[in-house]
């Protein structure tokens, strides 16, 4: 006997909006059997997962700081996957946004340069990103090299790269051999929204990147353009749509928020550059980016959904002893839970028995 | 004219007036056809004369909307491939099946049952590679291997299964001659052995070399059984493209005004493996006529409509003129500011997208039209366009602006054609504008590239559809194999003239060194 997937001929628009909320409660149920399996209670385990962040006001900005990243790098995203080109790297480019925009952090160290050196090192962190993400997007227009390992691969450049950085020639003199650069300066610090909040400036970029792409991708020639590129590419190019410009585009924009992403939590987060900066922002909104269905108020709750899933894990691991891995598995699951879901919601399964053909 | 050579013995498999219907379209009508045991059985006719229809049924992928096929006098219903297969039926595709990161064997090995497992087919495969002279390296990657050789896979994938009749659709349009000789010895082993072959081809010389009985389909009937080496190349031309002369148009000859579109020694390597290349094509469109392009399938036209278009770009710019620019290396948007308005064959997924609304698909042409300012969409002007091409161009839509692919295929390309004529192009080129059309959108369509020529703009029609083209063209050219014929005037044609150009054959006879 064996699965065939055959298209659903009416696919009903109630599937549609319940598959990602079907997809959760799959992941969770099959979450919970792993951790039964790891002879912990599933319940305490939901409990301090979901319920237990979702009743504290201190978790409930930590959402907010955690979502940050993720909307912006999913928002990016976005633009890729709506195109139907694959940038799995957005980890190395928040990662090398982090390392640009930190050169200048630390270049103006200890100097009293004025106001300006914040928002240089948003844009370079920006630009960082853009240059990065667009070495894959120039290596599959020029030689057509598959976009998704070149990203992927990228990923761990950068992180060896700011690993270098950290334990070498950046690495602060007075920090008793830490791998760890000197703490920025205030000029240097992206400032909280309001005094004693956690909440910084990078959760307004991200409510910024949301309703321009909004905008973009709903009222605009180039929005229209990533829909029938991904849609009906040949289209496309009859559109007039060079699809090389349009890979050069998505993976320059999304390598650009991936990266401003990057120096947001540097500047207003760690306030240092270190060996590791992300608990898997990058791949982690590569679930974010499907689960909200690649539209941007999507993404936006989305983000965080999924969010909680890195407090819960952080908690998790104090109050149960999981292991922080375990939230990974989880985001893992989950991505496969969407995805399948979607599958489901236009194609149906058929079981074909052994010469049933006949 | 019917010259029935019957065959000698009773047949080994028979069909009794099948018909196909297809809406208001007939695909196939009450068709008769007998092939003898052994026998390499020629099956001819134009592109849309009904001959791949008329195998879908044999190899189970259709139903027949009425008659009987007989398999050694035994009637058959054939449901699927698989009881194709099942009965002895062995098909080799114009377009291959395989997975080029896969060796040959495993190749194979994937299209047949369960029981098979990779040594069998290792040596099974080297028994028929000497047999029937079909060298094959199990070990080879698919990616690695000629046209030919690729074919060979197709063939023996076939054979494996002991097939009692092997179908093959257009075996040699991606062989070079040599290959091509191959593949006939080896049907010829196949035929004394006693398989029955049904060979799918236009090209007459093949025909002629291979068969003694073809049958000759035009708009979906059998227009005759012949002997296709007792008959003239004229003859079987005048056969497959039909005598009755096309009705002209009544209306007194208009003088053509200023020149258009300029093609000027138009070259381009081929897209693909199935691609066809563009060699030395020179025409001229003038305002306010219409030029014809026949040709069957298969002969250039994607990629003469890709040069034209702009989705191709030639190397020089000056072999593409369009109102006096030469563009022949810019691209689409560009020539579609010139005024030039474009209509690819393939309607879903190329002129619209087939998932969304009528109102985005006017986007497509953005480049013309205003639908768009300062990069932003104007989704009423986009709505309101979508509604005008509808009511003017009768677009039977199943909602008011329904996705592209809700839509018929004659309502839609009434839409795609709609969306292009609406803005009075200076120049429309139109690839097969009324290919799998039903009979009154053809009518309108036809209609509408005429009233636009009319009114003054240069309008280019390729087409494999004679009737059509002797209908509303004001000149025309037969295209090929790449090469465009000289551009005469309709009335300097006759059928019998075109049917050679699109065989090939004209050079041939004119006395000079054919290929």
């Amino acid at each position: 006997m064996r699965f065939e997937l055959t298209p659903r001929t009416t696919v009903s628009p109630v599937a549609r909006a319940l598959a990602p909320v079907a997809a959760f409660i799959t992941a969770f149920l099959i979450a919970g059997v792993v951790i039964w399996l790891m002879g912990r209670s599933p319940i305490a385990a939901f409990d301090v997962y979901v319920l237990q962040p979702l009743s504290d006001p201190w978790s409930l900005q930590e959402l907010l700081v955690k979502a940050t990243p993720l909307m912006l790098i999913a928002i990016g995203l976005s633009y890729c996957f709506r195109a139907n080109l694959w940038n799995i790297g957005a980890e190395g480019q928040y990662v090398i946004g982090a390392v640009f925009g930190g050169w200048l952090a630390l270049r103006t160290h200890g100097t009293d340069a004025g106001a300006w050196v914040l928002p240089a090192m948003l844009l370079l962190g920006i630009i960082g990103g853009a240059l990065y993400g667009l070495i894959p997007a120039f290596l599959k227009i020029r030689f057509g090299v598959n976009e998704i390992l070149t990203s992927l691969m990228l990923v761990y450049v950068a992180q060896l790269f700011l690993d270098y950085l950290s334990r070498g020639p950046w690495r602060d003199p007075k920090g008793f051999n830490f791998p760890q650069s000197v703490t920025f300066d205030p000029a240097a610090t992206l400032p909280s929204i309001m005094e004693g909040s956690r909440i910084h400036w990078g959760a307004i970029f991200a409510l910024v990147a949301i309703v321009i792409t909004a905008i973009i991708l709903g009222r605009t020639l180039f929005g229209y353009r990533l829909k029938l590129t991904g849609d009906a590419p040949r289209a496309a190019r009859f559109a007039g749509f060079s699809s090389k410009a349009t890979t050069m585009a998505v993976f320059a924009i999304s390598g650009g928020l991936a990266g401003l992403a990057g120096i947001v939590e540097v500047s207003g987060q760690i306030g240092q550059l270190q060996p590791s900066i992300s608990p898997g922002y990058g791949f982690t909104a590569i679930t974010v980016a499907y689960l909200g269905r690649l539209n941007p108020v999507g993404i936006l709750i989305a983000a965080l959904v999924v969010a909680l899933t890195f407090i819960g894990g952080e908690s998790a691991q104090i109050l149960l002893k999981l292991p922080l891995d375990l939230t990974q598995a989880f985001q893992g699951i989950l991505l496969l839970c969407v995805l399948a879901a979607d599958a489901l919601v236009s194609y149906r399964i058929r079981f074909v028995t052994r010469g049933g053909g006949k | 004219m019917k010259e029935d050579v019957s065959p000698s013995g009773p047949p080994f498999v028979e069909l009794k007036g099948i018909s196909k219907r297809y809406g208001d379209l007939l695909a196939n009508d009450g068709i008769d056809l007998a092939i003898a045991p052994g026998e390499i059985h020629a099956l001819l006719g134009e592109n849309g004369a009904g001959k791949s229809t008329l195998v879908k049924i044999l190899y189970g992928v259709i139903e027949p909307s009425a008659g009987e096929i007989r398999w050694e006098g035994r009637p058959v219903t054939i449901g699927s491939p698989v009881e194709a297969r099942a009965l002895g039926l062995g098909m080799v595709f114009q377009h291959f099946s395989l997975f080029d990161e896969m060796t040959v064997a495993e190749n194979i090995a994937v299209a047949l049952s369960d029981e098979w497992d990779l040594a069998m087919v290792r040596s099974r495969l080297s028994e028929i590679s000497r047999t029937y002279g079909l060298a094959l390296d199990a070990d080879r990657a698919v990616w690695t291997l000629s046209a030919g050789e690729r074919q060979r896979i197709e063939i023996v994938r076939c054979l494996l299964q002991n097939p009692r009749l092997l179908i093959l659709d257009e075996p040699t349009s991606v062989l070079t001659p040599q290959e091509a000789e191959h593949l006939f010895k080896t049907l010829d082993k196949l035929s004394a052995e006693g398989c029955s072959i049904l060979y799918i081809s236009h090209k007459l010389e093949e025909v002629r070399r291979l068969c003694r009985r073809a049958t000759i389909l035009r708009a979906g009937r059998v227009v005759a059984t012949i002997d296709p080496r007792a008959i003239s190349a004229r003859e079987i031309a005048a056969l497959m493209v039909g005598n009755e002369v096309g009705e002209i148009r009544s209306d007194a000859p208009h003088a053509p005004q200023g020149e258009v579109l300029r093609v000027n020694h138009l070259n381009m390597p081929p897209a693909g493996l199935h691609g066809v290349a563009l060699k030395d094509i020179n025409f001229v469109a003038r305002a306010g006529e219409i030029v014809g392009i026949a040709g069957v399938a298969g002969n250039g036209q994607s990629e003469l409509f890709a040069a034209l278009s702009g989705e191709r770009l030639a190397d020089r710019a000056d072999t593409v003129t369009i109102a006096g620019r030469a563009c022949g290396t810019i691209g689409i948007d560009t020539r579609r500011r010139l005024s030039a308005a474009f209509v690819p064959e393939e309607r879903l997924g190329h002129a619209a997208a087939p998932t969304h609304r009528l109102s985005e698909n006017t986007l497509i042409s953005h480049a013309a039209t205003e639908v768009s300012r300062s990069g932003f969409i104007l989704l009423n002007a986009a709505k309101r366009l979508a509604r005008t091409i509808i009511k003017s161009f009768d677009v039977r839509t199943p909602e008011g602006d329904p996705q592209a692919r809700k839509l018929s295929g004659g309502n839609l390309q009434k839409f795609v054609i709609g969306r292009e004529i609406i803005r009075k192009p200076k120049l429309l080129i139109v690839d097969q504008p009324t290919w799998g059309v039903d009979a009154g959108a053809a009518r309108l369509i036809r209609q509408a590239l005429v009233d636009l020529a009319r009114e003054g703009s240069a309008v280019v029609v390729v087409s494999q559809d004679l009737d059509e083209l002797f209908e509303v063209a004001d000149q025309m050219a037969v295209i090929h194999q790449g090469s465009l014929s000289p551009l005469k005037p309709i009335r300097a044609w006759t059928r019998e003239a075109v049917g050679l150009e699109m065989l090939g054959v004209a050079q041939a006879q004119g006395g000079a060194h054919a290929v």
